[in-house]
């Protein structure tokens, strides 16, 4: 080995490629963050708003653009302003301006605290209201429980879903399989898909009634076609190559279509569904408030029309988590449904165990050495 | 100057062992024939004949190679013996009768992995036997069987994703011969494997073929492979794809990669190179 090296070259033998690790960088195109930098972004992501939120509730000289009046002063006095009085949330310029004219009469000066507009809740607020929204009993006849309009909201979405994929589902499988069913399907679902889904609001209430029904028709009406679009066109990716060793393996349309088809498109199809509900969550509150008003969005209307504004937050964070709590869910599960794509060999392991255990079964032979 | 190249023998020259083989191979019967084979695509209205007037038998348990330059049409001509693509003129005979879309009775391998990624080894390997009906016991024992055959019982429980690529068409070799097909076709199933697996691919290969009562169209672009491998090449030119000759492979067999220096798998592979690159190659690298 040469004594020297060139300048600007390092002895490789000395050289130890862990004194300096790769650093990965913030910004690097679709490259992974480091474990350290997902946990803390994904807390800033949250964090950021919530401070924003606390520092426009909390810091008095943010924002705060009306006076909460704690003493109206000398209220015999008259004046343009002499409506003032205790309790009353008033403009800036408004108490302002009373003040004056108390002043000049030399009298008792009003008092107040700055503070926010009632539609404004300050964080203790909206966290109080998540727990009181569900003690608190209904307010007028006929208005429900929350957790009732919670529950209520959810069969709706579940039901409005459930339909939508029973038959958006297979649909989207055929068009995407067969040109036959794309070209019988496709140019009029996406004619319609471009009607927006409150458009059918009178009339599924004069088909369906008031009840539950016409609810769950426009969240299935907002879901349906989209579905059947998305499923077609997922199932078009899947491997072409795939399809033809499985024809020259001996199978038939029909087993194209159970064994390749749906098993191979299975976990895009899965994360296809995890979006989808998010888009039939969009259509609750159009669907809710058509006929008889029910759920979470009847709960906040009437929550909003007695000014508990805390409520109305909670019942909209409510709805956030409930969202978010699904999808967080469905993405847990599909770690163990689909063993070939995350590695994860859980459930398959417990299939076959019990598989094992149930009555009738035969044990698979061994394998030979 | 000194001519310092290699006295070779012709080709055409067949030692008695080799003329056996030869004659052997004719007296079996015809498995597949393929007869004036045409293919013309129309793409926005520019007409490419992609093969014209293919004509050639494939006999039973023999080896035959096509061999050509890219684009000559190999890849649709397989297609077509496959049934995964149709002529649009001449036939296709399996056991003398016209083939007519895929069939179990016709396995192949193609270039790009196709193993069913959802799918365990074992359960690839017993796709085919389930399209048939067969049991899952049965199909199970056979699959286990298959998997020996090709060196890959270890791997029988593993997902095809967790494969080298070498494995990943041992794999699809056996979930093709599982199903007991007439023919394999064969697809350059090498192409995309690095030098050091594809040689012992195609040992792997030949021993398989040797053990196993099945008769073998395999497609290559790759002239040693294909003299390595095979009984007969087919050797097609391009524009329009056509068969320029056929050539009885006058190398013996047992093959091993030692003939690879002999002088009539040197002979054949320089027939192979002129054929294909044209009469020239040869007579400039000398000249220089
Ligand atoms: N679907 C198609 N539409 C139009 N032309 C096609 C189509 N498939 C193949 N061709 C044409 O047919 C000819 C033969 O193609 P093919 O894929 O069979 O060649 P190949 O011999 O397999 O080439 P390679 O060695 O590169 O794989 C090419 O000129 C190609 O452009
Ligand atoms: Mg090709």
């Amino acid at each position: 080995m040469a004594d020297r090296l060139p300048e600007g070259e390092v002895d490789a033998s000395t050289f130890d490629p862990m004194e300096e690790p790769v650093r990965p960088r913030l910004l690097a195109v679709r490259q992974p963050l480091s474990s350290r930098a997902t946990f803390l972004v994904g807390v800033l992501a949250f964090a950021v708003p919530l401070l924003l939120w606390c520092a426009l509730s909390y810091v008095p000289f943010l924002w705060h653009p009306l006076v909460l009046v704690e003493d109206a002063g000398d209220t015999t006095q008259p004046g343009t302003y002499a409506y003032l009085a205790e309790g009353q949330l008033v403009e800036r310029e408004v108490f302002a301006a009373r003040n004056q004219e108390l002043a000049q009469a030399h009298k008792k000066l009003a008092r107040g605290e700055r503070s926010n507009p009632v539609y404004f809740q300050p964080p203790h607020a909206v966290a109080r209201a998540l727990y009181t929204a569900f003690t608190t009993p209904p307010e007028g006849v006929g208005d429900g429980w929350f957790h009732q309009s919670l529950l209520q909201s959810c069969k709706v979405i579940f039901w409005g879903f459930f339909w939508s994929a029973v038959f958006g589902i297979p649909i989207g499988i055929a068009c995407g399989t067969f040109a036959f069913y794309s070209r019988l399907f496709e140019p009029f679902i996406d004619f319609i898909r471009y009607m927006p889904a409150p458009v059918f609001g009178a009339l599924a209430v004069s088909i369906f009634g008031l009840a539950e029904e016409p609810k769950v028709a426009i969240i299935f009406i907002g879901t349906f076609f989209q579905m059947v679009l998305v499923v077609a066109n997922t199932t078009r990716t899947l491997d072409l190559s795939l399809l033809h060793a499985a024809q020259t393996l001996g199978a038939k349309n029909r087993q194209l279509v159970w064994h390749v088809v749906i098993p191979g498109i299975l976990p895009a199809l899965y994360r296809d569904v995890r979006i989808l509900v998010g888009w039939a969550w969009t259509y609750l509150v159009v669907a809710e408030l058509i006929g008889e008003k029910t759920g979470l969005s009847a709960f906040i209307y009437q929550q909003q029309r007695y000014r508990h504004f805390d409520n109305v937050y909670a019942a909209i964070v409510i709805i956030g988590l409930v969202g978010l709590g699904v999808d967080q869910v469905l993405g847990f599960l599909g770690r163990y449904f689909f063993p070939w794509e995350s590695g994860n060999l859980k459930l398959l392991h417990f299939a076959r165990g019990v598989r094992r255990v149930l009555p009738g079964s035969v044990r698979p032979a061994r394998v030979l050495p | 100057m000194k001519d310092d190249t290699l006295e070779l023998p012709s080709y055409l020259d067949h030692t008695p062992e080799v003329q056996e083989r030869i004659e052997t191979l004719q007296a079996r019967p015809v498995v597949m024939s393929v007869e004036a084979l045409g293919r013309d695509f129309d793409a926005n209205g520019v007409r490419t004949t992609a093969l014209s007037r293919v004509s050639f038998e494939v006999r039973k348990r023999e080896f035959i190679s096509v061999i050509g330059p890219s684009g000559c049409g190999k890849s649709t001509l397989i297609r077509i013996l496959a049934g995964l693509d149709y002529p649009t003129s001449g036939s296709v005979r399996l056991d003398g009768r016209a083939v007519q879309g895929p069939g179990a009775d016709r396995g192949m391998v193609f270039q790009a992995y196709t193993l069913f990624p959802w799918l365990t080894v074992k359960k690839n390997v017993m796709f085919g036997l389930k399209m048939k009906g067969i049991a899952n016991g049965k199909a199970e024992q056979m699959a286990t069987e298959w998997l020996g055959v090709v060196g890959l019982s270890d791997a029988a429980d593993k997902y095809p994703g967790q494969l080298s690529g070498g494995m990943k068409q041992r794999v699809a070799i056996a979930r093709a011969l599982a199903n007991e097909p007439r023919i394999l076709l064969m697809d350059e199933p090498f192409g995309a494997l690095d030098a050091q697996t594809r040689c012992s691919m195609q040992a792997h290969l030949l021993r398989i073929w040797e053990a196993v009562d099945v008769t073998v169209l395999f497609i290559t672009h790759d002239l040693e492979e294909a003299v390595y491998l095979s009984d007969r090449i087919v050797v097609l030119g391009a524009n329009p794809g056509r068969i320029v000759e056929i050539i009885d492979v006058p190398v013996a067999r047992p093959r091993s990669p030692a003939q690879f220096l002999s002088g009539h798998f040197l002979a054949t592979k320089q027939r192979l190179e002129e054929l294909i690159h044209g009469p020239d190659v040869f007579r400039r690298g000398r000249a220089a």
